[in-house]
């Protein structure tokens, strides 16, 4: 039999995914044990199995609340992808822009916006709009920084080397500026996928009428803490395939990038 | 746009055309300091003819990437005028090809199409680029063969050493016949052996070319071995202290770097160059 090389093992590409699921697996089976051994009651930490059976019996509800949390903040974070770009660039490019707006901007980003939720329902009800708002409000800012950053580090001689040759602002832009900046744009939109999530989970769970924080809240408020657990657990799902996600995309446009 | 090259064999360096390509008429430069002018440069007057290659040479911040910016276009001489052909340069013009210290290729394209970006900038290449893509990537091949980079065209800035970049940045410099040549210390970060190989290098390239060369350097031997004319440029408030004329032959290589009249040039520079 031969022997297992545990280093030559970590450099494989396999090892970043057996390992993480074998941790979770050993996770899920010391918490098992943890609530038959020690008795603990479901109300207060269910075991995975009965998390798994409320998947299996809530499962209709689970899809349909998975799905509207998805679209929000989906629609959030396209949202927050059009005016963050958009903000970043005339941040970058105009100096009056970046004196004037970029403070006000601190200061908005540092407002908990679940301190907003209530405000957007009174304004647009206990419904998916203050879901999708949320979703925005907590993404634009980091794309907004982030390509602002991006246009900012710009080598200076990259620049002269067009400008020599007559370039005009615009060529530079489209030759320099867009494609440096891209790298920097792709970096923040894992980011902003999750603040996205996140923004819209907070509003579903202070005032809304679906998705996943709203079926948390309504679970618990039934005593139903395995269905709360289940759609906890969906949620991590949900975030971790979403980051992944952008850091496959991430990876195949950003070739140069290292 | 240049007259196709001469015989680059020809020991003569100097030009048919004797008229001044770039002319240097009471150049300065100041800024203000604590309150009042520094002056960086002042009172610099010479003339340079097509197809003379010069370099200018000093100690640390005297102002010579100054000089190049100035005659870049970049930022025009505040004090004073360069005129090329008798026009005083305000602003960029589309016939210079400049390379820094930085080889600063744009890390997205590979290196034929790092090569080629001038012809999609300098008209009249821009307007044909569509049609003529074929024959502009044959030259850029050929330039890239001049500094045996052939095989490396398709492969991406940072899979190449500095000194690969460097000599990509000197065929982008070159790819659009420019009339002027600007370098500001391109060899600057590399080691000393590569140094030499460079020089031979660019001036392959150059005598391709034969267009005028203003080299700034540290490097008095690089400068003995590229130019015509070497500028020693005096500590602030610069100016042209003294001129060397370099009358070696053409093409020179590394033997003529140990014989003695190199050495002869080598020394009459260095005796003149003065620090802070």
């Amino acid at each position: 039999m031969s022997s297992f090389n545990l280093e030559k093992f970590l450099k494989t590409k396999a090892a970043g995914f057996v390992l993480p699921f074998i941790a979770t697996i050993l996770l899920f089976v010391i918490w098992e044990l943890a609530v038959i051994i020690l008795k603990i009651p479901p109300f207060n930490l269910p075991a995975p199995s009965s998390i798994a059976s409320a998947m299996v019996n809530f499962a209709p509800q689970l899809l349909a609340n998975s799905l509207r949390t998805l679209w929000t903040t989906m629609l959030g974070f396209i949202l927050a992808v059009g005016v963050g770009v958009i903000l970043g660039f005339l941040i970058g490019y105009s100096k009056l822009v970046y004196l004037t707006l970029y403070p006000l901007l601190v200061a908005f980003n540092t407002i908990p916006k679940a301190a907003l939720v209530p405000l957007l329902a009174i304004w647009f009800g206990a419904n998916a709009v203050p879901a999708v708002i949320t979703a925005f409000l907590l993404a634009f800012f980091p794309i907004a920084v982030n390509v602002a950053l991006g246009l900012d580090t710009v080598e200076p001689e990259m620049k002269d080397v067009l400008r020599s040759l007559g370039a005009s602002q615009v060529e530079t832009f489209q030759k320099v500026g867009w494609p440096h900046t891209l790298p920097y744009i792709f970096a923040s939109l894992k980011i902003a996928a999750s603040f996205a999530f996140i923004g819209a989970v907070i509003s579903e769970s202070v005032a809304s009428n679906a998705g996943l924080g709203y079926l948390i809240v309504q679970a618990t408020a039934d005593f139903n803490v395995p269905l709360a657990f289940a759609a906890l657990i969906l949620l991590a799902v949900m975030g971790v395939i979403l980051y992944s996600f952008f850091v496959y995309v991430e990876k195949k446009v950003i070739y140069w990038a290292r | 746009m240049v007259q196709p090259s001469l015989d680059p064999t020809s020991t003569d360096s100097r030009s048919v055309d004797t008229l001044p390509l770039l002319e240097f008429d009471q150049v300065g430069l100041e800024y203000p300091f604590e309150g009042s002018m520094r002056r960086i440069i002042q009172e610099v007057n010479l003339s340079i003819k097509p197809g003379e290659f010069v370099s200018f040479v000093g100690p640390s911040g005297c102002g010579k990437t100054s000089i190049l910016r100035m005659v870049s276009g970049l930022n025009p001489a505040p004090i004073g005028e360069i005129r090329y052909r008798g026009q005083r340069i305000r602003k960029p013009l589309n016939n210079v090809g400049i390379a820094f210290q930085n080889p600063v290729l744009l890390p997205w394209r590979n290196t034929l199409n790092n090569v080629m970006l001038p012809l999609e900038i300098v008209p009249p290449y821009k307007k044909d680029f569509g049609q003529k893509k074929a024959e502009y990537i044959r030259m850029a091949q050929d330039l890239l063969s001049t500094v045996r980079l052939q095989d490396f065209q398709k492969q991406y800035p940072w899979q190449l050493s500095g000194g690969m970049r460097q000599r990509a940045s000197l065929c982008r410099a070159l790819i659009h016949q420019p009339e002027i040549l600007l370098l500001d210390e391109p060899f600057g970060a590399l080691d000393a052996f590569t140094r030499e190989e460079m020089w031979t290098m660019l001036q392959a390239l150059w005598m391709r070319v034969k267009c005028v060369g203003i080299l700034i350097t540290h490097d008095l031997r690089e400068a003995v071995f590229l130019s015509d004319r070497v500028y020693v440029m005096s500590p602030r408030p610069s100016t042209i202290i003294y001129e060397e004329v370099i009358n070696l032959p053409r093409p020179r290589n590394l033997e003529m770097e140990l014989s003695d009249e190199f050495n002869h040039y080598f020394s009459n520079i260095r005796r003149h160059i003065h620090h802070n």
